[in-house]
């Protein structure tokens, strides 16, 4: 049968964000799929040479507009470990708690982005409503919806008090009431998993191979987390990695599932845990020397590479971010697949393509 | 009973308030924690330019022969650096999201 190439994206109706992938197709069955990437290039990796490396955790911020939080975490993390810097437990707590509450808007998000990649336009909608409820959660906490600005270089920059904790554990009760009546449609209901059981099945070992991270991988089966190396509050809070072996699109909404509630019950552990004290030290002279960060974004497995040589300009900086690691095994589920199903399939890697090109 | 989960969803939400607001009929509620407008002080100032020089996007300009402080609302992004960095404590972020910039005027006070 003759092939035919099908160009999708970057400006797709489907898609999210800008993705360009030649689909080479046999009728309506895709044989191969060869993504390019780099349409949302901001260079924000050579702002380094500008920003010092305080005012660069805003940069940083902004790398993402989802997992922003995390991306100021991880940048943190980097250059607190190349200065010795001993962030206090509070700040840790607090990182953790904004951390989780980050992932619970971004699967929430994904969960709505999923229902309309299916065509569930209702159920798109009823995830944001409860979507926008952890936002006020963020926004009382942090004082931004989505851009946090509560993260610096050796602490947080605002405190949460007993009251705001005891509010956002009441707002999280019911949340996740919500969550468990929304969860049950994506879990039970037919027209969806007639939709997303057994398109696009990795397998164990392909997940493994081709390097996939977070939700992607334990989805098949690959119990990884990078929350179990024990950064922020995580070495009091252990994490159980949530999988699931079908490593279908099925599976890989499940895992999102399980984890919006694994996020709450963190969240609670740590309100119970909180230590008092200081929330954050002052930072004095400029880092000099190398550090790989590592954390768990909603997307998965972040690397940060940072390198400084002792003047407040940091030298190099590096991201690896997660959809980055997952665009290899991306291209391995859309091949054989159905012409229909690649929004589908793209969606299930949960892409961020503004956070992959920087 | 997967078939009816939807509609029990949609029956529970329907019968409950909406967690949004008909904006702009409605005014927007703020949360006391929010970080909106940055509001200026005149009056406790002292011009230090202590704030000028630790905003990230280069959106405050202070000019002290003058006793002028300035800021451009479109390059500030009210991340709270100045708020923080200010010795006579002359500025604060409002909880209120202020007007939208229409114009790339510099506000000079």
């Amino acid at each position: 049968m003759a092939r035919t190439i099908i160009p999708f994206g970057p400006q797709h109706p489907v898609l999210p964000e800008p993705i360009h992938l030649d689909l080479v197709v046999e009728d309506e069955r895709v044989v191969e799929a060869r993504p390019s990437i780099g349409f949302i290039h901001r260079g924000l990796e050579k702002l380094v040479e500008k920003k010092d490396y305080v005012e660069f955790v805003y940069v940083a911020e902004r790398i993402c507009g989802i997992c922003s939080f995390i991306h100021g975490q991880t940048y943190c993390q980097a250059v607190e470990t190349i200065m010795n810097v001993a962030v206090p437990p509070r700040a840790l707590y607090l990182r953790t708690i904004w951390g989780e509450l980050s992932r619970l808007h971004s699967h929430l998000l994904w969960l709505g982005l999923m229902a309309d990649a299916v065509g569930f336009e209702s159920l798109f909608m009823h995830s944001w409503r409860v979507r926008e409820r952890v936002l006020n959660i963020i926004e009382a906490t942090a004082g931004g919806r989505v851009i946090f600005g509560s993260c610096k270089i050796g602490g947080v920059r605002r405190d949460i008090d007993a009251a705001g904790l005891q509010a956002m554990l009441a707002d999280l009760g019911q949340i996740e009431a919500d969550l468990r009546d929304l969860t049950k449609v994506f879990i039970r209901d037919d027209s969806v998993k007639s939709r997303l059981c057994g398109v696009g099945v990795l397998t164990r070992q392909d997940a493994r191979d081709l390097g996939c991270v977070g939700p992607t991988s334990r989805a098949s089966g690959v119990a990884q987390d990078m929350r179990q190396l024990g950064y922020a509050a995580f070495k009091d809070l252990p994490v159980e990695p949530v999988t699931h072996t079908d490593g279908d699109s099925y599976a890989r909404c499940a895992v999102r599932c399980d984890e919006l509630f694994q996020s709450i019950n963190l969240i609670r552990e740590a309100v119970a845990r909180m230590p008092a004290g200081e929330i954050a030290v002052k930072v004095a002279g400029n880092p000099n020397g190398e550090f790989i960060a590592r954390t768990e974004q909603p997307r998965g497995e972040v690397a940060y590479c940072v390198k400084a040589d002792g003047t407040k300009h940091i030298q190099r900086f590096r991201v690896r971010t997660p959809t980055f690691a997952n665009l290899p095994a991306l291209v391995k589920m859309l091949q054989g697949c159905e012409l229909a199903d690649v929004p589908v399939l793209v969606l299930t890697i949960d892409p961020c393509i503004s956070c992959t090109e920087r | 009973m997967a078939y009816f989960e939807m509609s029990r969803l949609a029956l529970k939400w329907a019968l409950t308030k909406p967690p949004t607001s008909r904006y702009p009929f409605e005014p927007r509620r703020e949360l006391a924690g929010s970080r909106g407008w940055l509001v200026f002080t005149k009056d406790t100032c002292v011009y230090c330019n202590v704030c000028a020089k630790k905003c990230p996007t280069g959106a405050l300009v202070v000019n002290r022969a003058r006793k002028e402080w300035a800021i451009d609302r479109l390059l500030c992004i009210t991340c709270g650096c100045c708020v923080e960095v200010c010795p006579k404590k002359s500025l604060e972020l409002a909880a209120s999201h202020g007007t939208p910039a229409v114009t790339k005027d510099v506000e000079i006070y």
